[in-house]
């Protein structure tokens, strides 16, 4: 019960920062959109004129919003560790994953900021998406961001120093994001290539993503989001873990 | 009258790639309560490693301690619950207001009314006017007073202050001084604080714990340390024009309480003495009496680095 409060404190307190930097929150808003138009016009000639792009192509855009906005959360834990703010959360008598769990539960909320008006334009343009599964959807992403951006932490954390965290966070997430299909279908590609895809725990969330704006709620959908909460699970037990460790 | 903080044979090795760091050896003592203790010692002494020990930042590897009555290896989350930490680097998030993070500390030590708290800490270390102001932009002494605020917004009963007053200007060190002894009047209160200067530990400290490459060396009330090594110097420029009158006024300092030697090179004496402040008045009224006129003055404590010269053979500024 204690744990859970002090994730709250720590959510509201990171919450409160996060929606004040009105810049970042800006561009966080927009950056969606600049996708969503700059891409849009070149995918719906790509794609055979039966299937409906934005059911293609929305899903894609929502989950590279959550690998790259939460991807790169351990970059604000930076300036906190260098100013001595996590050292002084650890001298507290706080729950060490209450720590972390605050600041998780923060970055998918402002995910989830973003993605809603995303959802709303690609209806907009014509996406014909069943509004269930976007819902559906939607939950499956934050999931997902809360993974994501406890992976972000653990390297934030852990990496020798802080120099090596953007190359690290751009060297896997830009594989991870050619390797699950975001813009490019990846099954058309070479038998080696389309192996590899299947050891991307985010390829099974982007099907699930695209079946459930179908409005299919089937095995794909199923291993989908087994894949985010088995994803989330394993990553906050590593970062709190890892968060622990540096403590005693 | 038990006591606060009781340590046996504390230790901390640092494994580094270029071979073991002996930061903290064998280190034993005790602090009893509503005690104010100084941890001095030069650069890498391993003052900052023995607070963060005790606040439970660093596991020991060797030794054990207890902080508050709660043992540090069993019981880290009871120690926290008892303790306040000011950081040498602070602690607090850039871009978060002044108010942000009282507001944070004073929430997650579950105080009763957190706006209360921190309206009130404020107004004690005159951060009142700087409530909406990003913690990245005050001044060192702004920093520091926070950080201070933030240390203590949950009463604890032990105290930890890691160079409170270090790159301060003399009249902010002076404030928070203030503060500091504020602390040592209340019953409850134990203080552990570092510092390179002997005369801060003069001012606050009830004992003062001297290290050295990670060893206690000695121990001791500032008072004794001082006597052990001696004096005061004041040293004045001097019109001594008649030797007789000289060698006349010499005598009668010399016959001073407190003053232990008075030496004349030129127009300059030298008064080897006790309590300097304490005696000048009456220096400068022999003077003045024996019609002799003064050009300058100056007063010299003994420095930590006297200290450090009669107990190691070394002065502070050979490190290891
Ligand atoms: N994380 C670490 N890894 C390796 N060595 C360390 C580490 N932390 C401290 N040390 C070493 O331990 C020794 C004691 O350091 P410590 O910071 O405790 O000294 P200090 O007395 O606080 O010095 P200062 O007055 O400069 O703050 C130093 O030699 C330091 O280099
Ligand atoms: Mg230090």
């Amino acid at each position: 019960m204690s744990a859970l409060h002090d994730t709250f404190i720590v959510f509201r307190s990171e919450l409160a920062l996060a929606l004040r930097n009105k810049v970042a929150l800006a561009i966080g808003l927009i950056q969606p959109f600049v996708y969503l138009l700059l891409f849009g016009p070149l995918l719906t000639q790509a794609l055979p004129a039966a299937q409906n792009p934005w059911l293609f192509f929305v899903p894609g855009l929502l989950l590279q919003l959550g690998l790259f906005g939460t991807g790169f959360a351990g970059f604000n834990l930076i300036p906190d560790i260098r100013s001595g703010f996590v050292e002084r959360l650890r001298v507290a008598p706080v729950s060490r994953l209450a720590i972390l769990l605050g600041r998780l539960l923060k970055d998918s909320l402002i995910l989830g900021l973003q993605a809603i008006p995303l959802i709303v334009v690609g209806y907009l343009l014509g996406m014909a998406a069943n509004p269930l599964g976007v819902l559906a959807s939607l939950i499956l992403i934050l999931i997902t961001g809360v993974g994501l951006a406890s992976l972000s932490y653990v390297l934030a954390l852990g990496l020798p120093n802080e120099y090596l965290f953007a190359p690290a966070v751009n060297s896997l997430a830009i594989p991870l994001m050619l390797l699950s299909g975001i813009l490019l279908p990846v099954d058309r590609g070479p038998v080696w290539l389309d192996w590899l895809a299947h050891l991307n725990p985010l390829r099974y969330i982007l099907d699930a993503t695209r079946a459930l704006f179908t409005g299919a709620l089937d095995t794909t959908a199923a291993i989908g989001i087994a894949v985010a909460v088995a994803l989330a699970i394993v990553s906050v037990a590593i970062g709190s873990s890892l968060f622990r460790r540096r403590t005693a | 009258m038990g006591s606060a903080i009781t340590t046996s044979g504390l230790g901390k090795t640092f494994i580094t790639r270029t071979g073991p760091v002996e930061a903290v050896r064998d280190l034993t003592f005790e602090v009893g309560k509503n005690e104010v203790i100084g941890l001095l010692g030069p650069n890498g002494a391993g003052k900052t490693t023995t607070m963060r020990m005790l606040s439970t930042l660093e596991q020991p590897t060797a030794g054990t301690a207890t902080i508050a009555g709660h043992d540090l290896r069993h019981d880290p989350r009871g120690v926290r619950q008892s303790i306040g930490l000011v950081a040498q680097s602070g602690g607090s998030r850039p871009t978060a207001t002044v108010r942000d993070e009282l507001l944070l500390q004073a929430r997650l030590h579950r105080l009763s009314d957190p706006m209360a708290q921190a309206e009130t800490m404020m107004k004690a270390f005159e951060l009142t006017e700087l409530a909406a102001r990003p913690t990245m932009t005050l001044s060192g002494g702004q920093r520091r007073r926070l950080d201070l605020a933030i240390g203590l917004i949950h009463a604890p009963q032990v105290i930890f202050l890691d160079e409170p007053t270090a790159a301060l200007d003399p009249p902010s060190r002076n404030e928070l001084w203030g503060h500091i002894r504020a602390l040592r009047a209340r019953a409850d209160v134990t203080v552990v604080l570092s510092t390179h200067h002997l005369d801060e530990a003069d001012a606050l400290c009830d004992r003062v714990l001297i290290l050295d490459h990670g060893k206690l060396i000695a121990e001791d009330s500032p008072a004794r340390l001082k006597q052990r090594l001696g004096n005061d110097v004041i040293t004045i420029d001097a019109g001594l024009r008649d030797d007789q009158v000289a060698t006349r006024t010499l005598a009668s300092i010399a016959d001073l309480p407190h003053v232990r030697d008075v030496r004349r090179t030129g127009n300059e004496l030298r008064i080897g003495c006790e309590n300097a402040e304490g005696l000048l008045t009456r220096v400068v009224l022999t003077l003045h009496d024996a019609g002799i006129d003064m050009h300058g003055l100056q007063v010299a404590h003994p420095s930590l680095d006297d200290v450090f010269l009669a107990l190691t053979g070394h002065t502070t500024a050979q490190e290891r």
